[in-house]
């Protein structure tokens, strides 16, 4: 048992909360709301520059040969600093995918250019019903002659305005699991990508696809039996999700003590005043919660085993935990921390956005019964 | 990150799990399910089948009768115990006075009184909290007066668990009024057969007889049973409260109830009973069960941190709240569930799992407040943990 991190990982963390804290910050995640962009060009390329993108992928790729761990500590710094970007979607949507099923020609083409963050990627699964199960899927491809004809509409996309390529998750056959994965660049005709206006100014797309012709080997992983890709797909992508709640949750804590220690009434540090200590130890209690099942989703992800109950267990806390956390920051900050003016809002909007993607906690929670006897242990 | 145990500890969980399925009673019966003169039995059989095996006292060092156990196994072997809700642990000789000895005590109390607590032949009785002292301990008003060649106490002490079977007390005593309250404490090993010494049973909420409140008339204490100054005992009691503090009973406890909660569920769902087969039931059953595991993170991370030498007082108390508040939530949830069954006893033909919910319910208040309150565990992760200015 080992419930720290490595010093490399330690160094890691170390270096990217300098880095952001001297390149990135509020004032620059304001000005993207004002211009409407969805993220910054000059922040991607400094991130390239310092091998994030490539942390996770094997050497032979151009990657760093890191594991689930690293990657996860990683956005984590993200999530704490709001960095905005299709660094989750491009590389633990897409890149991980295609590096375990994709075949050589198609890995050789595609990892190194993500690995260095010359290219982006995400994977297009939601449509209107909002599901996540392989049944909700009603985007079709048909196969004709030597290419595959997509139609359908993908709602919620993670970055679809961001990115190069999308892998989109189609139904090819009758049974409700018959999906297959197919991977498009942005610009193929047939193609057109709006984005989703959101309370958060989060980067979400649609994705309407009308007789969209990709050619055969667009198809990554086994025709008809894509599911399972989805399915890990969508698990890295929760767990990473979390790492960036996570990231939040911890920044959130921390302004709200520093708060509580310069703000004087009744001529003392309101910090002093037990009714919001407690509401801080609650805090630190959730944000304790957070990481251990975040990282422990991450660690089971990274054995390589089903980590569906790990996974659900982590989204369905976070997104509660992440949200009390911000609830009651917003009370120890007091009025100011209702202005617009102040960062605190900043979270608060995107941790309530976040709490819907990659399943809500209905979801998760959902998903632990439907194999309810796994939530028991045996006796002696 | 690694969130397995080593080989060597799962080895040794599998070797605690196969004596306890030999050499304890299964099924054992719950603990309300058997009076107390039964479950003090079984505490003592068991006991000393633990000490001979060396895992009564398996976090001490080897030279004082223990295995220098690491936090980590000490954790598996109470995770377990609790789960399976075996008796026979000695939470106050081994995991609380041992140690403190080993610190404070003279080479002479260390002889005396750790072999029969590594034997499992006594039993211990924390002598604390007062009438008008509970969250503020160093109030207390308990006096030892210096007479020459011993020191006399009067006063009063209550809620000592124990006491009633127990040989020996740890008590802590004013003797000196005159200085700041926390300097004019002394920490005495009290024999609890002294003439002078007045037990009174408190029956608890749950029916149970484990409180005590003990009156002092003129008590004796020779005064080779101070252990320590004469007015660090205040320091010394505040020691204690970092050793062994994983908190993972409280998960485990949790899980345990959970479990059985979870099963009942289950069969009567295969079994075709519309009143549990409640999308509902099994939702409340899956947050808890998220709840239990986070309980179970933060005490398994509180170990680890105590394995490497790292204060963690802040996780210990964290571990405290949580767990014992986890508790309180899966046992009132368990009332939910099995709604008009709920208030049945074990003594009703109809009961539901024994009427160990309501049981556990009766008991759940209990947690939140022994050892240090919720409130007083989030002052101190806001004051030591957090450093927010002291009020």
């Amino acid at each position: 048992m080992e419930l720290s991190f490595t010093d490399t990982q330690k160094m890691l963390v170390t270096e990217a909360r300098q880095f952001l804290k001297s390149t990135w910050g509020p004032s620059l995640v304001r000005k993207l709301e004002e211009d409407a962009e969805y993220y910054s060009k000059d922040l991607w390329v400094d991130m390239a520059e310092l091998g994030w993108m490539g942390i996770v992928f094997p050497q032979e790729y151009g990657g760093a040969g890191g594991n689930l761990i690293d990657l996860c500590a990683l956005v984590e710094e993200m999530g704490r600093h709001l960095v905005p970007g299709p660094f989750c979607s491009s590389i633990g949507l897409v890149g991980l995918t295609l590096l375990k099923e994709a075949d050589n020609e198609t890995r050789c083409r595609m990892i190194p250019k993500l690995a260095n963050g010359q290219i982006t990627a995400t994977l297009a699964v939601t449509e209107e019903n909002g599901g996540l199960n392989p049944e909700d899927i009603e985007t079709i491809s048909v196969r004709e002659n030597d290419h595959y004809i997509l139609n359908g509409i993908k709602l919620f996309v993670p970055d679809a305005q961001n990115v190069d390529y999308i892998l989109i998750a189609a139904r090819t056959g009758s049974k409700s699991t018959n999906i297959s994965l197919f991977l498009a660049p942005t610009g193929s005709d047939g193609i057109d990508i709006r984005a989703h206006k959101t309370m958060s100014f989060d980067a979400q797309g649609e994705l309407r696809l009308v007789n969209t012709q990709l050619p055969l080997s667009s198809l990554i992983g086994k025709f008809n039996n894509g599911w399972p890709l989805v399915d890990r797909a969508l698990q890295l992508g929760t767990m990473l999700k979390c790492a960036e709640m996570l990231g939040g949750a911890e920044f959130i804590l921390d302004k709200t003590i520093e708060h509580l220690k310069q703000r004087v009434q009744f001529g003392r540090p309101i910090g002093a005043f037990q009714a919001l200590q407690h509401h801080c130890a609650n805090m630190a209690i959730d944000v304790e919660g957070c990481r251990y099942l975040t990282y422990q989703a991450a660690w089971s992800l990274d054995q390589g085993v089903d980590s569906q109950k790990e996974v659900s267990m982590a989204k369905a806390w976070v997104n509660e935990a992440y949200n009390r956390i911000c609830t009651l920051s917003h009370q120890c900050h007091g009025a100011i921390g209702f202005t617009m003016e102040h960062d605190l809002q900043l979270y608060t909007r995107r941790a309530r956005v976040q709490e819907q993607l990659f399943g809500e906690t209905q979801f998760h929670v959902e998903m632990l019964t439907k194999n309810i006897g796994s939530l028991k242990r045996g006796s002696l | 990150m690694d969130f397995r145990f080593s080989l060597e500890d799962e080895r040794f969980r599998t070797e605690l799990l196969l004596f306890l399925k030999s050499d304890t009673p299964q099924p054992m019966p719950f603990p309300g399910n058997m009076t107390d003169e039964q479950e003090w039995k079984l505490t003592t059989v068991i006991r000393r089948k633990l000490a001979e095996k060396g895992w009564l006292t398996m976090n001490w060092p080897k030279s004082y009768g223990g295995q220098d156990a690491s936090s980590i196994r000490s954790l598996i072997f109470n995770e377990e115990m609790s789960y399976h809700l075996i008796p026979g642990r000695d939470v106050f000789g081994s995991r609380m006075l041992g140690p403190t000895l080993m610190i404070y005590g003279s080479e002479k109390q260390k002889e005396e009184f750790l072999p029969p607590i590594s034997k499992g032949r006594v039993q211990w009785c924390q002598g604390y909290s007062e009438p008008e002292s509970g969250s503020d301990l160093a109030s207390l008003r308990t006096q030892a007066e210096d007479m020459g060649d011993h020191y006399l106490v009067n006063g009063e002490k209550v809620w000592t668990s124990m006491a009633h079977k127990a040989d020996w007390m740890m008590l802590l005593a004013r003797t000196n009024p005159t200085v700041p309250k926390h300097r004019g404490i002394s920490f005495f090993l009290l024999d609890m057969r002294t003439h002078g010494i007045e037990i009174k049973p408190i029956i608890n909420m749950a029916g149970r007889h484990e409180f005590n409140q003990i009156f002092f008339d003129n008590v004796r204490i020779p005064k080779n049973k101070l252990v320590g100054e004469e007015g660090q005992g205040w320091y010394i009691a505040v020691t204690l409260l970092d050793f062994e503090r994983s908190g993972i009973d409280y998960a485990a406890h949790s899980k345990r109830l959970l479990d059985d909660i979870t099963g009942y569920v289950i069969k009567a769902q295969e079994a075709g009973d519309h009143r549990l087969s409640k999308w509902w039931i099994n939702d409340l059953l899956a947050k808890l069960y998220i709840d239990t595991e986070v309980a179970t993170l933060i005490s398994y991370r509180t170990a680890w941190l105590q394995s490497k030498h790292i204060v963690s007082t802040k996780e210990a108390s964290m571990s405290k709240v949580f767990g014992s508040e986890t508790f309180q939530r899966v046992a009132e949830t368990g009332l939910k569930i099995l709604g008009l069954y709920a208030p049945l006893t074990s003594e009703d033909d109809h009961s539901a799992l024994s009427g160990r919910v309501q049981e556990c319910w009766r008991y759940s208040f209990m947690n939140t407040i022994a050892a240090g309150t919720s409130e007083i565990q989030r002052n101190i992760i806001a004051n030591r943990g957090l450093k927010l200015p002291r009020n």
